[in-house]
């Protein structure tokens, strides 16, 4: 099985960000930088899946500055067969310009699945995906707990509101992975070493207008400082009558 | 003034909560201008819509459950018609709905909006990035400007005026995404998009089977779902699908109860937009009592089923 991973580098979340001068970015400063949570379990899932198939290879996607090559390079550590880097100076807040430069690249890659991550860390957005496979006319499964194949079918399990569901959908098609479906591998120094010789194709990308930008960020407004309003069940009743009286939410 | 199609969400023949937010939302945004929804569900399912001046009804046993490729083509098909905003609800069906809508449009989307304003340049919403940490304030410059809408970010009113069905009859051709199963959970529950309370559990409760406090804490309240953390989640002591958190929902009831639940970062950024926040955990120094409008230090096991049969005393006097 053919498959190609589309990745996105992020900054690693546990840290206090700072806005950077323009104000419509954070400072990236002192921000490191990895492959985005939900992208790594879909390498992981997407190397797991050739491994045990005995074919196919996996292929994976970035689209940004010289430093997404960096990400690539972690994905090929990983075991990774060749990665595509779609050249641009920055990675565009606009979705759908997004999804024309990785459906362009993904159009005549003759891949029997395209995986992505849920959403990725930053924007949380989880559109990329979607737009992608519409661009390329493909069934698309959205957050997949649980993904096999069976008869050139894709067979994948998805959470839904109350409850969860079994679909089937043909290949070629994409998915994307939710967390609780492979824990990613770290690199061995094996692979580390393999992945410096793995072919790097350089692309320039030239994405669209930008029609969904960011006109400013801010840190979000500071909830009033926490309250502590007593200890065990003993405060109970002076909660209830906060919730009554002053929240009124009762 | 720009014409507004709301994309309206039904579930088990119900319209849900939150269509009243988004048609409220674009009352507010048309100014003026005309509120359309459209509405696709099984056979019964016809309503007009208050606060939309015409719904378009589309009833059709291919719609009783969610079936993005039939929905996404039917939703693209009407916005097409002269809208400059096209509003969903950034709730499950929403965030995978939305994206195939506006790829079908050829237009960018922005999600899980906080708030939705529109000026003559375009649209401007404001949305949560990097783990809830930063608020961007986004433009959006298409036509039609797609968005959706974070359930409970607005307050639903009553709406009035003229409103009307228009019926649309068409043939969904087959999905090529087959559903073969569906894992119901308990429908008469509650979803966390829908509840304005949500009574949730962390690692404190210590197993799965404590997990039974909680939902008799939300059975208390009556209008309460249940909910997770991540940890929660990966145990397996809940369905994924009920963690909250930067990777799993997002929510802002009215109200958020915390049992045992610490207050990592993940788990905050995916409620810290709750109106009213309660906390009852161990550890004073918890994360989770910061932010928490009402906090109870102490043993979860001894002042919940107090919680419990105060709520319940409550609500039994009015």
């Amino acid at each position: 099985m053919k498959i190609a991973v589309c990745i996105k580098r992020v900054p690693e979340m546990d840290v206090k960000f700072r806005i950077a001068s323009s104000g419509t970015t954070v400072d990236e400063a002192g921000l490191k930088f990895d492959m985005s949570d939900f992208d790594g379990y879909a390498v992981e899932f997407a190397l797991q899946t050739t491994e045990k198939l005995g074919t196919g290879d996996v292929t994976v996607i970035s689209l940004g500055p010289d430093a997404v090559q960096e990400t690539l390079r972690k994905a090929l550590s990983m075991g990774a067969a060749r990665a595509v880097h779609l050249k641009a100076e920055r990675i565009p807040v606009d979705n759908f310009a997004v999804a024309q430069v990785l459906a362009a690249e993904l159009k005549d890659g003759g891949y029997d699945l395209i995986l992505f991550g849920k959403h990725a860390a930053d924007t949380a957005s989880g559109a990329v995906g979607l737009m992608t496979a519409e661009l390329l006319g493909i069934p698309m499964v959205q957050a997949c707990t649980k993904l096999s194949f069976e008869g050139g079918k894709g067979i994948a399990r998805r959470e839904v509101e109350g409850g969860a569901e079994m679909v089937t959908f043909p290949l070629p098609g994409a998915a994307s992975i939710d967390e609780g479906i492979a824990r990613p591998r770290y690199p061995s120094l094996k692979g580390i070493m393999a992945a410096k010789k793995k072919p790097m194709d350089v692309k320039p990308a030239q994405p669209g207008a930008a029609r969904l930008s960011v006109v400013k960020m801010e840190l979000p407004p500071e909830r009033k400082a926490g309250r502590i309003i007593g200890e065990g069940a003993a405060a109970v009743p002076e909660l209830v009558r906060l919730l009554k009286e002053e929240a009124k939410v009762l | 003034m720009p014409n507004v199609l709301v994309v309206a969400e039904a579930r088990g023949g119900e319209i849900r909560k939150v269509t009243l937010e988004l048609l409220t939302a674009a009352q507010k945004l048309a100014a003026g201008g005309d509120v359309h929804a459209v509405l696709a569900g099984p056979p019964g399912i016809s309503t007009a819509l208050a606060g939309a001046k015409v719904t378009y009804v589309t009833e059709h046993a291919a719609f009783t459950e969610y079936n993005a490729e039939a929905l996404s083509a039917l939703v693209a098909e009407r916005a097409k018609a002269g809208y400059g905003i096209v509003l969903l609800a950034a709730s499950a069906q929403g965030k995978d709905l939305g994206p195939r809508v506006a790829a079908k449009l050829g237009v960018p989307i922005a999600s899980d909006a906080l708030t939705v304003a529109a000026d003559t340049e375009g649209v401007v919403v404001t949305h949560y990035v990097y783990a809830g940490k930063i608020i961007a304030t986004m433009k959006l410059a298409a036509n039609p400007a797609v968005v959706s809408l974070r359930p409970g970010s607005v307050a639903p009113e009553a709406l009035q005026g003229e409103s009307s069905v228009s019926t649309v009859s068409i043939e969904p051709p087959a999905s090529r995404v087959v559903v073969t199963e569906a894992i119901r959970g308990d429908s008469r529950k509650l979803d966390l998009a829908d509840a304005p309370v949500i009574v949730s559990g962390g690692r404190g409760l210590k197993a799965a089977e404590n997990f039974k406090l909680v939902e008799e804490l939300a059975e208390a309240f009556g209008n309460a779902a249940v909910g997770a953390t991540r940890a929660v989640t990966d145990e397996g002591w809940r369905p994924h699908s009920d963690q909250i958190g930067q990777t799993g929902r997002q929510v802002s009831p009215d109200l958020y109860v915390a049992v045992g639940i610490s207050g990592a970062i993940q788990h905050l950024a995916g409620m810290r937009t709750s109106r009213t926040i309660v906390a009852i955990n161990k550890d004073k120094d918890a994360p989770i009592f910061k932010l928490a409008d009402y906090g109870i230090v102490g043993d979860v096991f001894e002042i919940v089923p107090a919680l419990t049969a105060a709520i319940r005393e409550a609500k039994a006097k009015g």
